[in-house]
């Protein structure tokens, strides 16, 4: 830089700067809209009555954001830590065949009470296990975590599909799911739960998944801002030397790091197969993964903008496919677009509206 | 003793009708690694070439015409990629996987509102593409030889050429080249041009030279495959165009073996198979077979100093 970088507003620099990074996003899906011949304020009204116009609508909304307030943590805990866990997707995925096999082993014998929590420990164990193997060749044999990542996802998803034609099958089943679990090893749904405080909801996949998501985003805040161990970890997303200097152990942080973060993509698991699937099924963490990264770079990394984010990206999901139902010129897939240019203006280009910010906004000196 | 000689002849054109968008791709990547720019989006650079060579060929009745589209698709985000990394130094990984997500759903949108085949381009006809030149079995179509001859171009451009030596040292140390009064970004800008060129022949094979048309998600982790064999290669370019050939003779391996029960093992799991090349390359990159060297700048942006 020729000039020095004038230091912005901090209001700018956490409010208003992520918001620009996604109009820019929303303006290019405005004008693709409007390429393939479709109204953009049309589409725009029915996205967002698709998406909260009904307390069915708000349900699947809620749904889906549960699922990427767990991915987008997954990617930022690891994020905070200087590495780039593209491998949710696989996590989620096997962190699944953890929760299955604990339910599969274990619902006929105990009470719900102890099955679900149990499948939970699976799903994060298991996560966190597939996270653990690309960590360890980080940490110690130097090879880079997005490659590793990216490879561990396709091993996964061959994996699952060999467990799940070949060992976990139901006997009988033409389709490759397992058998289902009992209703006692079910996750509440949502309109259960409000039932037991006398209020009347719409029937939706929502359950009480989303309260562990919030706990979540909660425990990654106090452990990340509140804890010695979330310190050396963000000390050393920062500045790896200084972290070893200060006496950070950092192969075991890098562990520590992703471990956490595939536990927490093990989340998605149990949202997916405790809450709503009752079964092991395949593919169910498809896409979840990814979005995660557009989550965690829009909410700047920090749970509360993460859950904001996974709101915005759940009422997407869930208006993309009441828009899709109404305009046939448009297909759910408008929703991987936005989230495309959203991890584009977010993430890569950040710093592509910052000059004109300075402009308007710059302090002298 | 003719059925084996069929049967090798059949599998070594399998494999290289499966390697030919490898060795494109693992080409085109090598370019941009080598000038420091890591390059996770050959994928979606392969999947939108792909849908705009099959929707220009079926639109226009050229096959040709269907190659230059793909080649300016791929460009594009090339272009795209190179003014996130290279002008705006942003996080090249995320531009890649942003890219690759887009490449995703834009293909399926723009193929949905054009041709209203749920995302699948109009079933293009044989002078719609690009047809064998020598053995119609093998399926030896001009990208095909295009790949074959990439790969000792592209070593000679790295290895032998006043750019290439440049494009080596951009990789290594932008610093010493910025030094030297050579213009590091359009260096870069080269690369991920070249980069652009080759995956989009890639895409172009895909739709209109091995199928006859375009599928949602064809590319099918093919991108990232070549990625893999980038790195077995060890960043050089014969090395891996054999991993690219090695990779293609597990795909063809694996076709023929479904449900196949061999004497001692019993039936190979074809998941297995094809899982292999991702499974060699994490036992490569965890040092078992040998330690890897990427360009020591790779990933990283060049801030200029004043």
């Amino acid at each position: 830089m020729s000039t020095a970088p004038r230091p912005l507003p901090g209001w700018v620099e956490i409010g208003l700067m992520p918001l620009v990074n996604v109009a820019l996003a929303f303006l290019l899906v405005g004008l693709i809209v409007e390429l393939i011949g479709a109204d953009p304020l049309q589409a725009l009204k029915l996205l967002v009555l698709g998406a909260v116009g009904s307390s069915e609508s708000i349900g699947y909304t809620l749904y889906y954001a549960t699922n990427f307030i767990f991915t987008g943590l997954a990617v930022a805990v690891a994020f905070h830590a200087g590495l780039f866990n593209i491998g949710g997707e696989g996590q989620a995925y096997i962190g699944g065949l953890g929760c299955g096999l604990a339910v599969l082993a274990l619902d006929r014998y105990l009470p719900g009470l102890l099955t679900i929590p149990l499948a939970i420990l699976a799903s994060a164990a298991f996560g966190a296990a597939w996270a653990a193997i690309p960590a360890w060749m980080q940490a110690w044999r130097g090879s880079h975590i997005v490659i590793t990542t990216i490879m561990f996802n396709f091993v996964a998803s061959a994996l699952m599909v060999y467990m799940m034609v070949n060992v976990l099958i139901a006997p009988g089943s033409m389709t490759p799911q397992s058998r289902g679990f009992e209703a006692s090893a079910a996750v509440p749904s949502m309109q259960a739960a409000l039932q037991w405080f006398g209020i009347a909801v719409a029937r939706s996949p929502l359950n009480l998944s989303l309260l562990l998501a919030l706990l979540s985003s909660a425990g990654v805040w106090i452990f990340l801002w509140h804890t010695p161990w979330g310190y050396g970890l963000r000390t050393m997303g920062h500045n790896p030397e200084a972290a070893l200097y200060a006496g950070t152990n950092l192969k075991r942080m890098t562990m520590l790091a992703m471990c956490l973060s595939g536990a927490l993509a093990g989340g998605v698991a149990v949202n997916e197969l405790l809450g709503v699937h009752h079964r092991l099924v395949l593919d169910f963490a498809a896409g979840y993964g990814f979005t995660g990264i557009a989550v965690a770079l829009m909410g700047r990394g920090h749970p509360l903008g993460i859950v904001l984010a996974a709101l915005l990206f759940g009422a997407l999901q869930q208006g993309g496919a009441e828009l899709a139902f109404e305009v046939p010129a448009i297909t759910r897939e408008m929703v991987v677009v936005i989230q495309g240019l959203v991890i584009l203006f977010s993430g890569a280009l950040v710093h592509l509206p910052r000059p004109w910010l300075q402009a308007l906004f710059a302090r002298k000196g | 003793m003719e059925e084996v000689f069929t049967l090798v002849v059949a599998t070594l054109a399998a494999t290289l009708r499966v390697a030919t968008p490898l060795v494109l791709c693992a080409m085109g990547g090598l370019f941009s690694e080598k000038s420091g720019i890591i390059d996770v989006g050959l994928e979606g650079k392969m999947l939108m070439a792909a849908f705009f060579a099959a929707a220009t060929a079926a639109v226009t009745d050229s096959a040709w015409m269907g190659v230059g589209a793909a080649i300016i698709a791929a460009e594009a985000l090339a272009l795209l990629h190179g003014f996130a990394c290279i002008t705006h130094r942003g996080n090249q990984v995320v531009s890649g996987i942003a890219l690759n997500i887009l490449a995703m759903g834009l293909t399926v949108v723009l193929g949905t509102a054009w041709f209203a085949r749920g995302g699948q381009t109009p079933p293009l006809s044989a002078g719609e593409r690009l047809n064998p030149i020598f053995f119609p079995v093998a399926g030896d179509n001009v990208i095909v030889y295009a790949a074959l001859l990439s790969v000792p171009v592209t070593w000679w451009l790295i290895e032998r050429t006043r750019f290439g030596l440049r494009l080596r040292a951009v990789g290594e140390m932008p610093l010493a080249v910025d030094a030297a009064g050579i213009s590091v970004p359009w260096l870069r800008y080269r690369a991920v041009l070249l980069c652009g060129l080759f995956a989009g022949l890639a895409g172009a094979y895909l739709s209109i030279a091995q199928n006859a048309g375009f599928s949602r998600d064809m590319t099918a982790g093919q991108g990232f495959i070549a990625l893999a064999a980038i790195i077995f290669g060890r960043w050089r370019p014969f090395p891996a165009f054999g991993a690219c050939l090695a990779f293609g003779l597990l795909d063809a391996i694996a076709i023929r073996l479904q449900g196949v029960k061999l004497p001692g093992i019993g039936e190979v799991p074809v998941q297995l198979i094809q899982a292999m090349p991702y499974l060699l390359t994490l036992f490569l990159l965890a040092g078992f077979i040998g330690r890897t060297v990427a360009p020591k700048a790779a990933g990283v942006p060049y801030e200029k100093e004043h």
